[in-house]
């Protein structure tokens, strides 16, 4: 634990050893481009999981317009990026956001209320909540699964802008590859992998989402 | 003594006092006033229910009737607050069983509330009557159906905004035969089909049932039998408010609707067709509350309705209402108290609707008794928050949440300090100040200078250093609540205000730069593991600070760490 030499450490760090990827054991993730750390928390800052499965990357936008955000940031002002979600912002009630949501994908008709389905994640001490109604597709879940738990598996950036890698077995975790993986209860009772069946049928039968280390996802699916 | 006024006559004199800060009062005049006060205190209300402890409230107050508690902080409502954080009810109603008998009422705010305890407050409080859960969650219908059985004087049953495990709508079908003495039932919230022909034979059997809010199940075509049923309803909630052209339905609603009447408030609207919407006109007239929050109906229908409600005081609608919709009330609802727009798509990047400044503007203009508002837009101009506190210094309640933090001025890309600041110097009774957009240090020192009466200020993403902290601690006389995220404030406020936050409930931090903090009271929520863990530069997640009488929290989760004495020690 040596902060004198992590005090030295004025250059940007690179993120892409760090990053945390979601995606089957062996593949490959989408990489962000680096980071700027101010202190703030924001949305620039944390790090989307992406999941590494065959999907349409309807998150190219998402990430040019990140960067360009990155590269004109500066500490006076920070502007979001294009349909950042950051916890708590804006300060809208869980089920508020989902009468858009519903109203977007129901036909007509009354449709469910709010789908709440609680989401753990292996090591994380909190357990997260999220309204499955309010995402249209996998890609929209995993991005706000990625902003939930970022804070815990990057770390938090102190008022210098150091990222804090005092938890050394946490890091120790992402550097040797060992993947996140995203797993969901059936109705049944049984284990799947995130991502199998399709968009609506998912939210219909998922009745609790875990996040577990890939090594330990092998002979699920 | 001699010369003192007989108990019972202090007594009858106190039945006077309903306000929970005369009572307090009046408890502190002396020690007799102080024994006669308590122990002819028949409601109480816990803003914190991690302030004082079940065994002390019951001590001290033996003869208690009705109990009101809160639980979570308000950030709670926008999951900041984390799962497993605390706020069971388990151990008041626990307590309570054993001291308080004859209990009747129950009002509860963001507090878990299990089956558990639903079941045993419906076993044991033999003259129940008013069960109010607000915001709260923990329970399955099972505990309603628990509450529906067994308690037979039961008046309210009310579950707003609640995060309900919905196992099946047959909870309701528990109220026995003979239970005929609802008068309100709020089901809003729950997403379940109850049996129809149950809803309406509870309905036909109480005839004193003035508030009847359904949920989404129960479709448009039921509507008319239970409106028939019980047409002296006060407040009534529809279900889903659409249905497959049938043209029976139609004339079927104006019929019922127009039977009702006494309705003064009206909900529900999820799905809504605008062409059933006229159904409601005949019903209208005395309407003073609408709540129009989930009615995605495009401006033209919704202002067609809203025009129809000349006394409207209340009105909660989405931003579909637009500008042009806003436009209308001035001329049509000259009497509107409260405002409140939500957004209809919060996430997305563009705007979806035409609803800016300008709508808020028009109404701080046109309708003299404005007084709360709660406003989501995407734009937001100094002048025009000018505009508006100078119309409207009577406002009391004023929330503004610009979706884009940080976002300036938009005409002169400025923060928006100067327009906040003519807000608190203007309306002199503020209590309440939700703010967002781009916002300085300067914004806090009109606000310290000026916002003397304010108990309750939310913040975001805004101010540059301490002093901004400081300045409100220091200058907001009556501040009660405080919750900031994501604002670069740190310790060097809260140590030179510690004598404040004394006299406030709570005061809330997460996402800010504070690393120490100054007294005994504190929780620290931080999923990295203890702050002790961690270097003394690093600025711990989430902060909670409230005064107490009841010590640390013995139900604390294992990400949660108080500080103790010694903490405390080791900072100065």
């Amino acid at each position: 634990m040596d902060m004198i030499s992590k005090e030295h450490k004025k250059e940007k760090l690179g993120f892409e050893e760090t990053e945390l990827r979601l995606g089957l054991p062996g593949g490959g993730g989408i990489v962000n481009g680096d980071l700027v750390i101010n202190g703030k928390r924001g949305y620039t800052e944390t790090v989307d999981l992406k999941l590494n499965l065959a999907l349409k990357e309807t998150g190219k936008e998402e990430n040019s317009q990140k960067e360009k955000n990155l590269i004109s940031c500066s500490n006076d002002s920070i502007k979001s990026p294009y349909k950042a979600q950051v916890v708590g912002w804006p300060p809208v009630r869980s089920f508020r956001k989902s009468i858009m949501a519903v109203q977007k994908r129901n036909s007509e008709g009354g449709g469910a209320a709010a789908s709440f389905v609680k989401v753990s994640m292996d090591g994380a001490p909190y357990l997260r909540k999220v309204d499955l109604n309010m995402y249209k597709s996998y890609q929209d879940l995993y991005g706000a699964l990625g902003k939930m738990f970022s804070s815990f598996t990057m770390g938090k950036c102190d008022s210098r802008g150091m990222m804090d890698f005092m938890n050394e077995r946490k890091l120790m975790d992402v550097l040797n590859g060992s993947d996140f993986v995203p797993t969901y209860e059936d109705k049944d009772g049984d284990w799947m992998l995130v991502g199998d069946v399709p968009w609506e049928i998912f939210v219909g039968s998922c009745k609790r989402l875990r996040i577990m280390k890939g090594t330990e996802a092998i002979g699920l699916g | 003594m001699a010369y003192s006024f007989p108990e019972e006559v202090l007594e009858y004199v106190f039945a006077f006092l309903s306000s929970h800060k005369d009572r307090n009062a009046v408890s502190l005049v002396c020690k007799s006033w102080y024994e006669i006060e308590r122990w002819c205190r028949r409601r109480i209300f816990i803003g914190n229910c991690y302030a004082v402890s079940p065994q002390i409230v019951i001590r001290r107050f033996p003869e208690v009737r009705a109990v009101k508690i809160k639980g979570k902080p308000h950030f709670a409502d926008f999951n900041l607050v984390p799962e497993g954080w605390g706020a069971y009810v388990y151990p008041w109603i626990s307590a309570m069983v054993r001291s308080y008998p004859w209990l009747e009422e129950i009002k509860l705010k963001r507090m878990v509330v299990t089956d558990e305890s639903l079941e045993l407050l419906s076993k044991s409080f033999k003259n129940f009557k008013v069960l109010v859960l607000s915001s709260c969650e923990g329970f399955t219908t099972d505990g309603l159906a628990s509450i529906a059985a067994n308690c037979r004087n039961l008046r309210e049953l009310d579950l707003r905004e609640c995060e309900v495990e919905d196992l099946s709508g047959h909870w309701l079908s528990h109220f026995p035969d003979n239970f005929t003495s609802l008068v309100s039932l709020n089901m809003s919230c729950l997403g379940s089909e109850v049996s129809f022909s149950a809803l309406e034979r509870l309905v036909s059997r109480c005839p004193n049932l003035r508030t009847l809010r359904l949920n989404r199940a129960v479709p448009v075509e039921k509507l008319p039998n239970l409106l028939r049923r019980a047409p002296q309803l006060v407040e009534f909630g529809t279900g889903a408010y659409s249905a497959e052209n049938q043209t029976d339905i139609f004339s079927n609603l104006v019929e019922a609707f127009s039977g009702c009447k006494h309705l003064k408030s009206l909900s529900g609207f999820w799905d809504v067709d605008p062409a059933y919407l006229p159904a409601m006109y005949y019903a209208c007239t005395g309407i003073t509350s609408l709540n129009l929050s989930n009615a995605t109906v495009q401006s033209p229908d919704l202002v067609e309705l809203i025009i129809q409600c000349p006394n409207l005081k209340c009105l909660w609608v989405l931003d579909y209402i637009e500008d042009a919709g806003l436009k209308a009330l001035p001329s049509y609802c000259k009497d509107l108290q409260e405002l409140r727009v939500f957004p209809s798509d919060p996430y997305g990047a563009e705007p979806n609707v035409s609803l800016t400044e300008q709508g808020l503007v028009t109404v701080s203009a046109g309708c003299p008794k404005l007084q709360s508002v709660l406003y989501f837009c995407r734009q937001m101009s100094n002048a025009a928050l000018i505009t508006i506190a100078r119309n409207r210094p009577n406002l009391i309640r004023f929330r503004l949440c610009i979706i884009d933090p940080q976002a300036p001025d938009y005409l002169t890309l400025e923060p928006l300090d100067t327009g906040f600041g003519a807000i608190v110097e203007h309306c002199k009774e503020l209590l309440r100040l939700s703010m967002s957009g781009l916002l300085t240090d300067r914004v806090f020192e009109y606000i310290g200078t000026h916002a003397k009466k304010l108990e309750m200020l939310s913040i975001a993403f805004a101010g540059d250093s301490d002093l901004g902290l400081h300045n409100v601690l220091s200058g907001c006389e009556s501040l009660r609540k405080l919750e900031i995220m994501d604002c670069p404030f740190g310790d060097k406020a809260l140590l030179a205000n510690a004598a404040k936050l004394e006299t406030m409930r709570s005061l809330w931090m997460s996402s800010c730069s504070v690393r120490r903090c100054p007294s005994s009271n504190v929780e620290v929520m931080d999923e990295r593991g203890h702050p002790d863990s961690r270097p003394e530069t690093c600025p711990v997640e989430k902060l909670y600070i409230y005064r107490t009488v009841a010590g640390p929290r013995v139900d604390k989760p294992n990400f949660v760490w108080t500080m103790d004495e010694d903490a405390v020690l080791r900072l100065s």
